[in-house]
């Protein structure tokens, strides 16, 4: 008889297809004829569909194109409608925002015009999205974890692309839509502000970032150590003795002296994860706005050190020629 | 169903081809070497790849000497006609500079690249002699007024040219990528594009134009001297990628990285600065000077084959002299036996006008 087990010869159970739990009345019917992939067996659940599109999924994945175009055909109209070049340089390829001298004014669709354009319906198809998250998971009964953990995300990109740029009173301050252009934007954003390492919202969403990835590599250690105790069944184990989830629990408590329970865990993951970008957009909204050079706010709150010199300091050539600048 | 076994498979072969091939051409080779410049622990380090460098040195020879005069003799400018830099120099030595030229400039085309064939020596027939003119003046003017940059190591033709009549880093303005539909979609906003002139990095492609061209440059400074914000630094994120393209370059030109002038931690920091970036901003300043004063005046002496795309003068940027060595030639001292090439320039021989820049 087959065993269940981990990964490499998970059974995977084909029993009719399952449509979900009956929808209340006015709502979409799902789409799509369910069916089997044995390869989503292997990494997932094995069962593709149906899936719950409604209006607001619909509406999202509409716009969500629209901004993919209008970034897309910009991209394939900067090689000259080459599509050899297009596809050899598309990570270099990119839809710039207006430049600086627009400020907030709309400019012409081709200095800027079409960047907006894009932003407004990927940030229409964002929320829309965000909207269906918190639907669906309102429509099963759950809670809407998910949903402020996506909002989360979206506080970044709006703070990015929106609200800082507001406050800044230009549109050229927001992040261009390409893959190596909103890199180089990024560090040029860094060195223009004066090193953004020493932000401290900054610091902390990377503690958020990095800790995050190591709750994860915790989290899911453990489970899978416990895997062959059932530890995927950790709701029917907690109360009881010698489990997958005692193990494991005591596992960290032997190591670490503390453990967190199967349902702390989950908060720490979902905390860590979604102060990542709660922290990292408070570190973007305050640059430029509340502090200039992040450096020299470090030195004036005493919390850049320094070291001590190596060769001899050199001044500022423009200040000894009379020429402050 | 769709997901079919060899689809699987087949998909999975291409995604590793191309993530294989894209980290080839995407990473070098191990081998780097790392040397510390600075106080331990904070970064301040040179990486070096032996593999370039051997290429780079080859790249970077002085030339072989001309050999030293006697220098008695009646003056270039008594024995022949129109010599109007090199005049003070007797016969001899103005022969023994005609020939270094020729060596460092036009190894090939001889004396005739710039001596029409069949006409007096004395004719300024063809315009590279009336270029090679002004290039001595060039010269001199670097070697005397620019010593904040050049120190006593001197230039001479061979720092640009390297025996070819035109100097393999040469620059024209970019006029950009136009957009197939007349303006209405796809502005690159001068960026976005695998640039050579930065490095292959998305960064705005022809900072050259930007800040090089002397007088009328902008600014490149644009991090703030204060750490809440005030009315005095308005720069933008962008202006700071042009800062950034021309920065790349220049780490480029001379096979750098930015902390060889930079204390990365505080770009802006002269405090905490190498020295090496004192001697770079003179640098900025020579070139801007030279192309506004010497390089990009020449416009009307060149056929229309030697201009750029917009028709404007060849110029030089870092690369220009430095062509990957964090010294031209390695710091050889050429000027030291071409005292010719040394000397002040005449009044009005020297620069065409052009506003100081200094400030930037």
């Amino acid at each position: 008889m087959a065993e269940y087990q981990n990964i490499f010869t998970q059974v995977q159970v084909r029993g009719p297809v399952h449509d979900g739990i009956p929808l209340p009345k006015g709502f979409w019917d799902r789409v799509g004829k369910p069916g089997f992939s044995y390869y989503a067996g292997l990494i997932g659940d094995a069962q593709i569909g149906p899936i719950y599109l409604g209006w607001f999924g619909v509406a999202s994945l509409f716009f969500g194109f629209l901004a993919f175009e209008i970034i897309g055909f910009n991209m394939w109209a900067s090689v000259n409608w080459n599509v050899v070049e297009f596809i050899r340089q598309l990570p270099w390829l990119a839809l710039e925002p207006p430049p600086p001298a627009y400020g907030l004014k709309i400019p012409p669709l081709n200095q800027g015009g079409w960047w907006l354009m894009a932003g407004f319906f990927l940030t229409l198809s964002i929320i829309l999205w965000w909207i269906r998250t918190y639907r669906r998971a309102r429509a099963l009964g759950m809670g809407t974890h998910v949903a402020w953990a996506f909002a989360a995300a979206i506080w970044l990109y709006l703070v990015l692309g929106f609200i800082r740029p507001l406050l800044m009173g230009s549109w050229g301050e927001a992040v261009p839509f390409g893959i190596f252009p909103h890199l180089d934007w990024t560090a040029a954003f860094s060195i223009r502000y004066g090193n953004l390492f020493y932000n401290p919202f900054h610091a902390l969403s990377i503690v958020f970032l990095y800790g995050s990835t190591l709750l994860f590599a915790m989290h899911g250690a453990t489970v899978l150590a416990t895997g062959r105790y059932n530890s995927e069944r950790e709701v029917e184990q907690i109360t009881d003795r010698g489990t997958a989830f005692e193990r494991g629990a005591l596992f960290w408590r032997w190591t670490m002296g503390f453990n967190a329970t199967a349902e702390s865990i989950h908060r720490w993951a979902w905390w860590f994860a979604v102060l990542c970008p709660l922290t990292g957009g408070i570190g973007i909204l305050l640059t430029g706005t509340a502090v200039d050079n992040w450096y020299l706010w470090a030195i004036k709150h005493g919390f850049a050190p320094s070291y001590p010199a190596v060769w001899a300091p050199v001044a500022d050539p423009a200040l000894t020629l009379g020429a402050p600048r | 169903m769709i997901f079919t076994p060899r689809l699987v498979i087949a998909t999975a072969a291409v995604f590793a081809v191309v993530a294989f091939v894209g980290l080839l051409f995407t990473f070098e080779r191990p081998g780097a070497i790392v040397s510390q410049t600075g106080y331990r622990g904070v970064a301040m380090e040179q990486n070096y790849n032996p593999r370039m460098l051997v290429a780079q040195q080859a790249r970077n020879q002085p030339p072989e000497a001309i050999e030293k005069v006697d220098p008695d003799g009646q003056k270039a400018s008594e024995v022949y006609q129109n010599v109007q830099v090199l005049g003070d120099l007797t016969e001899v030595e103005f022969l023994r500079t005609m020939t270094a030229i020729t060596a460092w400039v036009s190894p090939e085309g001889g004396c005739a690249y710039c001596h029409a064939e069949g006409e007096e020596l004395s004719s300024d027939k063809l315009y590279t002699k009336v270029v090679a003119r002004r290039m001595l003046q060039m010269t001199r003017e670097v070697n005397t007024t620019w010593k904040s940059h050049v120190a006593d190591t001197g230039v001479t033709c061979w720092t640009c040219h390297r025996g070819l009549p035109v100097p393999e880093e040469i620059w024209f303005e970019d006029p950009g990528r136009r957009s197939a539909s007349k303006g209405l979609i796809g502005d690159p906003a001068g960026q976005n594009a695998a640039a050579p002139a930065v490095g292959l990095s998305s960064l705005p492609n022809d900072p050259f134009t930007a800040f090089l061209v002397g007088g009328k440059d902008a600014p490149i400074r644009n991090i703030s001297q204060t750490a809440l914000p005030t009315d005095r630094n308005t720069s933008s994120v962008k202006q700071a990628e042009w800062t950034y393209g021309l920065m790349i370059h220049m780490s480029e030109g001379l096979g750098v990285n930015c902390t060889y002038c930079h204390n990365s931690r505080a770009f802006a920091s002269w405090e905490q600065s190498p020295p090496q970036r004192v001697t770079a901003w003179h640098g900025i300043r020579m070139v801007q000077a030279l192309n506004a004063g010497f390089l990009d005046p020449l416009r009307p002496t060149y056929p229309a084959s030697r201009l750029g795309p917009t028709g404007d003068a060849p110029k030089a940027n870092c690369a220009t002299c430095h062509q990957g060595a964090y010294k031209p030639l390695y710091g050889a001292p050429l000027a030291k036996d071409h005292p010719e090439l040394t000397v002040p320039n005449p009044q009005g021989q020297g620069p065409q006008p052009f506003r100081s820049s200094a400030s930037r």
